[in-house]
């Protein structure tokens, strides 16, 4: 505000000065006593244009000058990030319109709203939106998708609430409409180096139901999820998590347990006191600076649609194999990963239990290019002599880290008897200043 | 493969010791210090002394603006006293869920362990006007490879004393003599520097990335175009072709590519205009050499000199 106010004085005190230079000169010039005429007007009014145009020059030079004075000023003296940036250019009130100050209206300065650069914007949360656009050909009678689809547009919303805490949100906008697909605050000053989630979010059960669709290597989510996790979208429901480290000297291990309302997908709560539970215990470690291991059990229980006696508990194991060289992490990376899935629901006519699967690999051979394969395994929750099972291969190319194009061909034999051929694709693009992934 | 074994035990068996150090407390307090590059843990170590232990996240080797965030980082991460970050948004991509994994309060932005060194450096390169990705990754906090000017090195060694006496103030003359002992060093440096290129004053090079603003700065050299067509996007046959025409039209001998990078265009473009590709690293650990942040100038002035003799690069 300052460096504003002083550089305004500035180009003043240079037009003055002009002024005062120029109006001596102006004055001399005129003939003493004699006929004005008008040739001698035409001069002088060209002379004034030139004087004015030479002053507007100057003056614009000055300013450019200034204003590059004034970077370098910035640039030189320490300060917060963004400190180097001019100060804002409005004013931070504005004068009260005549008679709003009246009969009752508000007396003194009106604040300014909607600057650009007001300092209220600097708290806005990380804003990003990130589309999912998908298509398919081929035949499938069971599960079909259209054939052009903006499947989901995620929208997110991230921010620090205080010292104590911060704020996540995910909505998804889909044809089916608008939906609350996380939402959750962490606390990040627990004693005991506990870590604490409320909110909606993805249950912490294996892998890829912690993972956003556009995190996902696949165009589709593997089978398995939606046969034993209660559909495609996964476990997803309101409750309450906490995790802890393990500190032990061999591997970094993490306990969690969470507690949910109990109705997602896979489960109904029939009763207030109908909660789900879940645990996990994950280990990782690093086998050489390249490569290491992810492992990770889960457990999760609670009360099925067929009624408040009927439980589920879905038992899971993954393990993922990472390998990325540090002088070519931009260029060449390998990832092998396998979920696997023990179901047993609860049902009229007894217990049903259920296995499914999934492995898969990608291997990014260039920069922008990766390969894929996925074979996908999964008897059905309610009946365990149905079975899905197929192989998918992919190829994704990334224009850039913003932008995924991505083609998988997909092969489904499905318990009813029929096969699925099918070609999908996906365009996932984002905008805005996503925050970054958990690995 | 018993070498491999050999170092592997090693490293569980220190892995193990340090664990057993840190669960009891040592004879003297001794602050844990984790830095997100070998630079600033470099930095750090001659300011610290024996004071502190530090350990880096990124390596040398490693273009720091793509780290995965492993959860072996969130281990070191939970026993900090100190994070020092470099800042401008250069690990914007991987830092803040290791921050927030790593459930230790006292290093997270705005508290006293969190430490941003580019706070009192010189920024060059700050976007001015509509920034968009249309222009690449740009960092619209400015260049975040300004620790390669000496000058910088110095600002970012005093940020570093100061939080250093704040966190432990008992030590704080033993910091002040280590910082002037370093900054000695670092003049002389910066004299046998400039004198080593003084000759080569306005010699225009390429570059891969924008990574090399301060040093040629510093030390008088003329970027005058970048192997990437816009920061972080890949080289285009398009741009390729214009570079090498205006390589030919400047005559210029002399391309720096940083050790992360394919070496595929660079060599191509090298075969074409008779220019020397030097993979010069931006880092402290870069390569085997360079140890420290001082090292890290001795070993890039060097190169550059053997280069530019070599070729005759004006």
């Amino acid at each position: 505000m300052a460096t504003a106010n002083w550089r305004s004085r500035m180009v003043r005190a240079i037009a003055c000065g002009s002024i005062a230079l120029a109006l001596p000169w102006v004055s001399a010039a005129q003939p003493p006593g004699a006929a004005a005429e008008r040739s001698e007007a035409q001069a002088l009014r060209e002379e004034l244009d030139r004087l004015r145009r030479e002053f507007e020059s100057v003056r614009d030079a000055y300013g450019t000058r200034l204003t590059a004075l004034e970077a370098k000023l910035s640039a030189l003296e320490p300060g917060p990030p963004g400190a180097a940036q001019p100060p804002p250019a409005l004013p931070a009130e504005a004068a009260v319109p005549a008679g709003a100050s009246g009969a009752g209206g508000p007396a003194g300065q009106l604040p300014v709203y909607g600057g650009t650069t007001a300092l209220s914007k600097i708290f806005n949360p990380d804003i990003a939106v990130i589309g999912n656009f998908l298509g398919a050909v081929g035949e499938n009678d069971v599960n079909p998708a259209p054939v052009f689809d903006m499947n989901e547009v995620e929208a997110t919303f991230q921010a620090v609430v205080d010292p104590y805490a911060r704020a996540d949100f995910f909505l998804a906008f889909s044809p089916e409409g608008v939906e609350i697909e996380e939402g959750y605050l962490t606390f990040l000053s627990l004693p005991g180096g506990l870590l604490a989630k409320v909110g909606k979010f993805k249950q912490q059960f294996g892998k890829v139901n912690t993972l956003h669709p556009h995190q996902l290597s696949w165009v589709d989510s593997p089978i398995v999820i939606g046969n034993l996790l209660g559909g495609e979208e996964g476990l997803n429901d309101a409750g309450v998590s906490v995790s802890r480290l393990i500190l032990n000297p061999w591997m970094f291990l993490e306990a969690t347990g969470e507690v949910y309302r109990g109705s997602s997908g896979l489960f109904e709560s029939h009763d207030r006191g109908d909660v789900s539970w879940l645990g996990r215990l994950r280990g990782y470690r690093d086998l050489t600076e390249s490569t290491n291991v992810d492992f990770g059990t889960s457990l999760v229980w609670g009360r099925n649609d067929v009624g408040p006696d009927f439980a589920t508990r879905v038992v899971g194991f993954d393990a993922t194999l990472r390998y990325r060289p540090l002088r070519r992490a931009i260029y060449r990376r390998f990832m092998a990963r396998s979920e696997l899935f023990w179901s047993r629901r609860e049902q009229e006519e007894g217990a049903v239990s259920a296995f499914g699967m999934y492995a898969s690999s990608d291997y990014q051979f260039a920069r922008r290019w990766f390969a894929g394969v996925r074979y996908d395994w999964s008897e059905r929750a309610h009946d365990a002599s149905l079975v899905d099972k197929g192989p998918s291969v992919l190829l994704t190319f990334w224009p850039s880290e913003f932008s995924q194009i991505r083609g998988q061909y997909r092969r489904v034999r499905y318990a009813e008897g029929v096969t699925a051929n099918e070609a999908l694709f996906q365009f996932l693009f984002s905008i805005g200043a996503h925050g970054a992934h958990i690995f | 493969m018993t070498s491999r074994f050999q170092m592997l035990a090693g490293s569980i068996a220190l892995a193990g010791a340090l664990a057993l150090s840190t669960a009891s407390p040592a004879a003297r307090a001794t602050l844990n210090v984790v830095a997100t590059t070998e630079d600033m843990a470099s930095i750090v170590r001659e300011i610290g002394g024996d004071r502190v232990s530090v350990e880096p996240i990124a390596r040398g080797y490693q273009d720091p603006h793509f780290v995965e965030p492993k959860p072996s980082y969130i281990i070191r991460m939970h026993n900090a006293d100190l994070l020092v970050v470099v800042g401008r948004e250069l690990e914007a991509a991987w830092l803040p869920p290791l921050i927030t994994q790593s459930r230790n309060g006292k290093i997270r932005p705005g508290s006293p362990g969190y430490l941003d060194a580019s706070l009192d450096a010189v920024i060059t390169d700050i976007p001015t006007g509509q920034i968009t990705r249309a222009m690449g990754d740009v960092h619209p906090q400015g260049n975040p490879h300004y620790w390669l000017s000496p000058s910088n090195g110095r600002r970012i060694a005093k940020s570093i004393q100061n939080k250093l006496t704040e966190l432990g103030s008992a030590d704080a003359a033993y910091f002040e003599t280590r910082y002037a002992d370093f900054d000695r060093r670092l003049s002389e440096g910066e004299k046998r520097w400039k004198n080593a290129m003084a000759s080569y004053k306005g010699l225009k090079i390429v570059t891969y990335h924008r990574s090399w603003t301060n040093f040629a700065n510093e030390f008088g050299l003329d970027v005058v175009g970048y192997v990437e067509p816009k920061p972080g996007i890949p080289p285009s046959p398009a741009h390729t072709l214009m570079l090498i025409q205006e390589m030919k039209r400047l005559a210029i001998r002399i391309i720096l590519v940083e050790p992360y990078f394919d070496l595929k265009t660079p060599n191509a473009i090298a075969r074409d205009t008779g220019a020397t590709v030097i993979v010069m690293p931006p880092s402290v650990g870069g390569v085997r050499e360079v140890r420290n942040y001082v090292e890290l100038f001795d070993y890039n002035v060097n190169l550059l000199v053997s280069a530019i003799k070599k070729t005759g690069a004006r």
